[in-house]
């Protein structure tokens, strides 16, 4: 997923008031820490904050926001709409098994892995 | 940018920024260059463990049931030899408000920001603490605001972290989410200075003491049911606050020959600033890249004194590979009901390993289980792995490659631990104190400070800062 650096035409509109996320460049590369290995050093730090717009915007334009703890940050509009789309993915064959061949191998233990409650 | 906003005049002003917001004065604590009075500073700075009971229940934090895993204790029997495998029992720490541990740790700093009338707090952590942190605030009416790393210079988020973006904000927290760097300190930092909220660092004396209730009642429990102290207590070691403050409540309940050992996932050869690095991890933490830097030098952090001291208190420290940790995920749901994330599962993945080694009368607890869901799971984890490059198969654990492979056991006997070295480790503290001090000399009095900061003797630490050409003024040992 790459931010729209420039308006146009058809990106992504918002109304003042729609929950939206902006984005910002805090560091650009060559002004970080000078910690950072030599990957790092060549990319800039950036920033997303989510909020609600102050005014209408479009996805790609300067926009403001309140957040939630109350402050007002301007940035680039990244999403007029956020959500979450993390999820659990495919199933796992090399995990697929071990539940299946450790309940067999606790049949076959002594006091049968059957009652819980004799212990 | 203004120069006063750059990275180096913000930390240069970093010690003021951090005494307006943490409303603690460290000086008076401070002995010398190297030296100060820890336990001063726990007993003035922190609270007492019946007032941090109080706080807790105000905030319906702790009490955890503790449960025994009878049917993967029968699996380390079965792989133990005769008349060993000791009993495996866990501290439910999800039951917690925001599902981890740290709303402990959460509870006690939120309050603390009440008392003393701050308008809100902030922490910068990618972990579960900024949940607890989040959490805490929506109960005690304070505004929050949760400093991260999430993405890469793709934009690719570690989806663990995107979890937690999501749960700080479902609490009505503001989430600040920035690209890899250890700068997320200098943006806390820029935040504390804009909003004047309380810092909630996870490094405070009060934040420490609120874990000392974890280690009491898992010793109390225990005592309960089984009439005894457990043998070993397997704590997830990262940034040493979980081994710190567990340890300390399991001595002040009197614990004192309960063994603790501190487990972490080996990510080995990953760095942890790296761009490229940052994604071909499956663990957020509980891991090495936090939990040797942090033991080797802990006064790394957003307080000039930090109050997680793990070489303190570890007895011992084991590895186990990110594979192991996947492997006993799945044991752990399929064979005992309970669905928990990965940082708890690391020192279930230890402490199977480790109950090997005792008679079976004897009890080794997990401390710890954390909630898990989208992002956290294995699956989840393991489709990210795959997709960034990294190969995951079945084998022998020992031939996982942090960064490049995973390897899942196929066989319960194949989970083993890796011993660290934890002389080595003292040793590394040592130089670290010299090269981050730069003293030449110290005294009996500094030599006493690093001999109970490393859990070694006195001979132990002469000898060692011998070695680095720095001999003790003032008196014969």
């Amino acid at each position: 997923m790459t931010v729209a650096n420039r308006a146009d035409e058809t990106a992504k509109r918002c109304k003042e008031g729609d929950f939206v996320e902006i984005h910002y460049i805090v560091l650009p590369a060559g002004e970080r820490s000078p910690d950072v290995p030599d990957d790092t050093k060549k990319v800039p730090l950036e920033c997303w904050v989510r909020g609600w717009a102050l005014f209408d915007g479009q996805e790609g334009s300067d926009m403001e926001v309140e957040t939630p703890a109350g402050r007002r940050v301007r940035g680039t509009l990244s999403a007029a709409e956020v959500g979450f789309y993390h999820t659990f993915g495919p199933a796992v064959p090399e995990l697929a098994g071990a539940g299946k061949e450790l309940r067999e191998a606790l049949a076959e233990a002594p006091g049968g892995g059957k009652q819980r409650d004799c212990q | 940018m203004t120069a006063s906003s750059s990275y180096t005049s913000v930390m240069a002003r970093r010690a003021d920024i951090m005494r307006k917001a943490l409303g603690l004065e460290y000086e008076s604590f401070v002995r010398s260059e190297v030296a100060f009075d820890y336990e001063g500073m726990m007993r003035d700075a922190g609270y007492t463990l019946d007032k941090v009971r109080e706080i807790q229940r105000q905030t319906g934090v702790g009490n955890t049931p503790l449960l025994e895993l009878k049917n993967i204790t029968q699996l380390v029997r079965r792989t133990s030899k005769k008349g060993y495998g000791a009993k495996l029992c866990v501290k439910d720490e999800s039951c917690n408000p925001s599902g981890s541990f740290k709303d402990r740790r959460a509870s006690v700093s939120v309050y603390h920001a009440q008392k003393l009338g701050y308008p809100g707090v902030l922490a910068a952590t990618s972990g579960n603490y900024g949940a607890a942190v989040a959490s805490q605030a929506a109960m005690r009416n304070l505004k929050c605001i949760i400093v991260q790393e999430v993405f890469d210079s793709r934009r690719v988020g570690q989806p663990e972290i995107v979890e937690k973006t999501r749960k700080c904000e479902a609490f009505g927290a503001e989430v600040v989410q920035l690209t890899v760097g250890p700068e997320l300190f200098y943006v806390a930092l820029l935040l504390l200075e804009e909003t004047n909220f309380f810092n909630a660092s996870l490094y405070s004396p009060f934040g420490i003491s609120g874990v000392e209730t974890l280690g009491y009642e898992l010793v109390e429990q225990v005592r309960e049911r089984y009439g005894k102290d457990p043998a070993y207590v397997v704590v997830t070691h990262a940034g040493g606050g979980n081994v710190t403050g567990t340890a300390r409540g399991a001595l002040k309940a009197g614990a004192r020959n309960s063994v603790i050992i501190g487990a972490s996932v080996d990510l080995s050869g990953l760095h942890m600033a790296s761009d490229h690095d940052f994604n071909r991890k499956s663990f957020t933490t509980g891991h090495t890249g936090f939990g040797v830097p942090f033991a080797t030098w802990p006064d790394r952090t957003d307080v000039p004194r930090n109050a997680a001291r793990p070489l303190r208190y570890l007895d011992r420290y084991v590895t186990v590979t990110q594979g192991d940790v996947f492997y006993v995920t799945e044991v752990l749901a399929q064979l005992e009901g309970l669905e928990r994330g990965p940082a708890g599962n690391t020192s279930l993945a230890a402490a199977i390993a480790l109950a090997r080694e005792l008679p079976e009368d004897e009890i080794v607890v997990v401390q710890e289980t954390e909630y898990t869901g989208a992002g956290k799971h294995p699956q989840a984890q393991l489709d990210f792995a795959r997709r960034n490059g990294v190969e995951v198969r079945t084998g022998d654990p020992a031939e996982n490659v942090p960064g490049k492979v995973i390897v899942i056991p196929e066989a319960f006997s194949q989970l083993r631990v890796t011993e660290v070295d934890l002389d080595r480790m003292r040793r590394s503290y040592l130089r670290n104190a010299v090269r981050r001090t730069g003293v030449q000399q110290v005294t009996p009095e500094d030599i006493e400070f690093l001999s109970e900061d490393v859990k070694a003797t006195p001979e132990f630490v002469v000898n060692g800062l011998g070695e680095l050409g720095v001999n003790v003024v003032g008196q014969e040992l």
